[in-house]
């Protein structure tokens, strides 16, 4: 592989595309976690998700429908996770685990008795999938060297999805430091008391949180059964929610940190798929076990060497009791 | 608690299709399940048509972990099945195991050899069929580069890798095999989303058609294909109709006549243990062609490739296979 500027640029393309999930679900965590709800369910409400998306897409025809339905499942999964954990005062981690099993039994068990398909749901037919959009102007700019083949390659040709997750980011950023809601949100976080005394219900805030939580990651879900694959597998999700989570934790519990972690799981990712059977000169071919083991690997010498000192929201992980 | 939860299912769903019928055949499939559009889904038809032609039903079994395949067979076991047709050759240290102990009862392994005397086992001359499909790709190239994507890497697939770069340099030496796997685990045959940004990453570096040997996670191979106006390949089953126009041919390997043949054989009483394996010359391999290609494949590149499959049979052109590069 010829390492030139084009190959540089559709490998950012193919980080993005790989991205774009981890992103919104890091994101879901991060409503959730701030607010005092550890969010172990990540996984299990993106594959609700992606299961309700497929099946509401090849159902109805639309892939709208399907992102609708993927958002109310994984809402009614995060209600489920608040209920148990908040309601309650259930543990957490627990409740959260359980959301997690019982979705990944319960897709393929439903998909095969609805479909007979061994547990998966195939999207077929015309708008049952978000197509990638070709951004306007696409091929004049496309003539401008460098940028054009940028803008081109990397910024457009993605499907809507992304461009959601893309601009999810600063929307968060905005909502969780520059709004009431999120200065809220951040106190529940870290001393719930004092925000029960300012007169504002702790239970209402956290209820509040999961909820944005359950949208996010219906969308995260959606894109991975309607926009990237087109349909539903057994455990498709893949550990990737337990990464966004580890996302989460190595942005420091902040949306744009955040955004880079899951930027560099990612990026990992994509040049391990193109890392491999290449002549690195000196070295020689890789092998493909040490390849696929990189994106771990980096990740531990990060939070090993560079990240320094998490320090989570205070309260995490306690259920709010008023009286002690 | 889902695993036992999940084989528990099974097994409900087994006791109810078992038949009365005196000879009972059983089929354990591999990871990627029978609906796989590709390997299992071969074997499932196979099944399918003995259960047609004869009325008698089979019992079935679908992994969806690699702990499930020894329980799998002492269940079959259990259940008196006459013959077990195992599909995959990741079957073959829990059948070592299961048919050692039971030495009385028929095995059939599919795609493995298990050297017992009560095993049956049918591999494939997938490095025939991967030649011919190598040289279909290179015929049908513009670019002179074309991809192939594994599943999981094994010398199984390594070997339709080693066949399918023969058949390509057979028609142009100089063309370049692009070269990737999915993964070093089970998981690697489940795993559309790699499948589609490994055949991606392929065509971002040149190649514009690309053969897979990747059970589902081959199904986001020749989507990324289609979605890109380029041609995939399939594999084991006839995959052309999944994306009519975009799938250049599928190598077929004929687990479907394997599975049957284990059945038939079993019920008329002229099963027979030990080895065989299938390539051209018995139409164990080939390659597809049917309206959905038809297009694709012009009538010289067909006259070609139906000269290289006579040169093979007769011996004139050798494939090597993976296995004898190893040793």
């Amino acid at each position: 592989m010829e390492f030139s500027y084009l190959s540089a640029l559709l490998l950012l393309d193919s980080t993005i595309r790989l991205a774009a999930p981890l992103v919104l679900a890091a994101l879901a965590g991060l409503f959730s976690e701030r607010s005092g709800v550890v969010d172990i369910g990540l996984e299990g409400k993106m594959l609700g998700a992606a299961f309700a998306a497929a099946v509401i897409a090849q159902t109805t025809g639309s892939a709208w429908m399907g992102l609708g339905m993927a958002i109310l499942v994984s809402v009614a999964l995060a209600m489920v996770h608040g209920f148990a954990s908040i309601t309650h005062r259930g543990d957490q981690v627990v409740s959260g685990m359980a959301i997690n099993i019982a979705v990944a039994g319960l897709g393929p068990t439903l998909a095969d008795a609805w479909f007979d398909q061994a547990g998966r749901v195939q999207v077929t037919g015309a708008g049952t999938r978000f197509q990638p959009i070709e951004l306007p102007f696409s091929t004049e700019i496309g003539r401008i060297p460098y940028v054009g083949q940028l803008y081109v390659e990397v910024i457009s040709g993605h499907n809507l999805l992304v461009y959601v997750a893309a601009l999810a980011v600063p929307l968060v950023a905005w909502i969780v430091y520059r709004t009431r809601f999120g200065l809220r949100l951040r106190a529940v976080g870290e001393n719930p008391g004092a925000v029960d005394t300012a007169g504002i219900s702790v239970t209402l805030m956290r209820y509040r949180a999961l909820m944005a939580t359950g949208v996010l990651c219906g969308i995260a879900g959606a894109y991975l059964s309607i926009a990237q694959n087109v349909g539903f597998t057994r455990n498709m999700t893949a550990g990737m929610g337990y990464l966004a989570l580890a996302a989460l934790i190595f942005g420091k519990w902040r949306p744009v940190p955040a955004l880079l972690a899951c930027l560099l799981f990612a990026f990992t990712d994509a040049l391990q798929a193109r890392l491999q059977g290449v002549d690195i000169p000196g070295i020689g071919q890789i092998p493909i076990q040490a390849i696929q083991a990189l994106p771990y690997l980096l990740t531990i010498l990060l939070l090993a060497g560079f990240v320094g000192q998490a320090v989570a929201p205070k309260a995490i992980g306690q259920p709010y009791v008023k009286e002690r | 608690m889902l695993r036992t939860f999940a084989a528990a299912a099974a097994g409900l769903f087994l006791a109810t299709s078992a038949n009365a019928s005196d000879f009972t055949p059983a089929i354990i499939f591999d990871m990627g399940g029978k609906f796989d559009e590709s390997f299992n889904q071969a074997a499932y038809n196979g099944a399918e048509r003995f259960r047609e032609e004869t009325g008698i039903d089979y019992l079935e079994f679908e992994i969806t972990n690699d702990a499930q395949r020894e329980q799998a067979l002492r269940r079959m076991v259990r259940k008196d099945a006459d013959v077990v047709v195992v599909v995959g050759f990741a079957f073959a240290t829990p059948l070592e195991a299961v048919a050692g102990e039971e030495t009385d009862r028929k095995f059939t392994i599919i795609d493995m050899v298990v050297d017992l005397p009560n095993v049956q086992s049918v591999t494939f001359k997938e490095h025939e069929g991967s030649f011919l499909v190598g040289m279909a790709a290179a015929l049908a190239s513009k670019t002179g580069k074309v991809g192939f994507v594994g599943g999981m890497d094994i010398p199984l697939i390594r070997n339709f890798e080693h066949g399918y770069k023969q058949g390509v340099h057979h028609v142009n030496a100089d063309d370049e095999v692009i070269s990737n796997m999915a993964g070093t685990t089970s998981a690697a045959w489940t795993d559309p989303a790699r499948g589609a940004e490994l055949a991606i990453s392929q065509f971002d570096r040149g190649a514009d058609v690309v053969y897979h040997a990747a059970g589902s996670t081959g199904e986001g191979v020749l989507r990324a294909a289609a979605d890109r106006g380029k041609l995939g390949i399939g594999v084991d089953s006839n995959q052309n109709g999944l994306h009519p126009g975009s799938v250049l041919t599928s190598m077929l390997k004929r687990v479907d006549v394997a599975v049957y043949n284990a059945m038939k054989s079993a019920m008329d009483g002229n099963w027979q243990a030990g080895a065989q394996s299938l390539g051209l010359a018995e139409d164990g391999v080939g390659y597809a062609i049917d309206e959905n290609n038809r297009a694709l494949i012009t009538p010289e590149m067909e006259a070609k490739l139906e000269e290289a499959k006579a040169s093979i049979i007769a011996g004139d052109i050798v494939v090597e296979d993976y296995y004898s590069t190893q040793q």
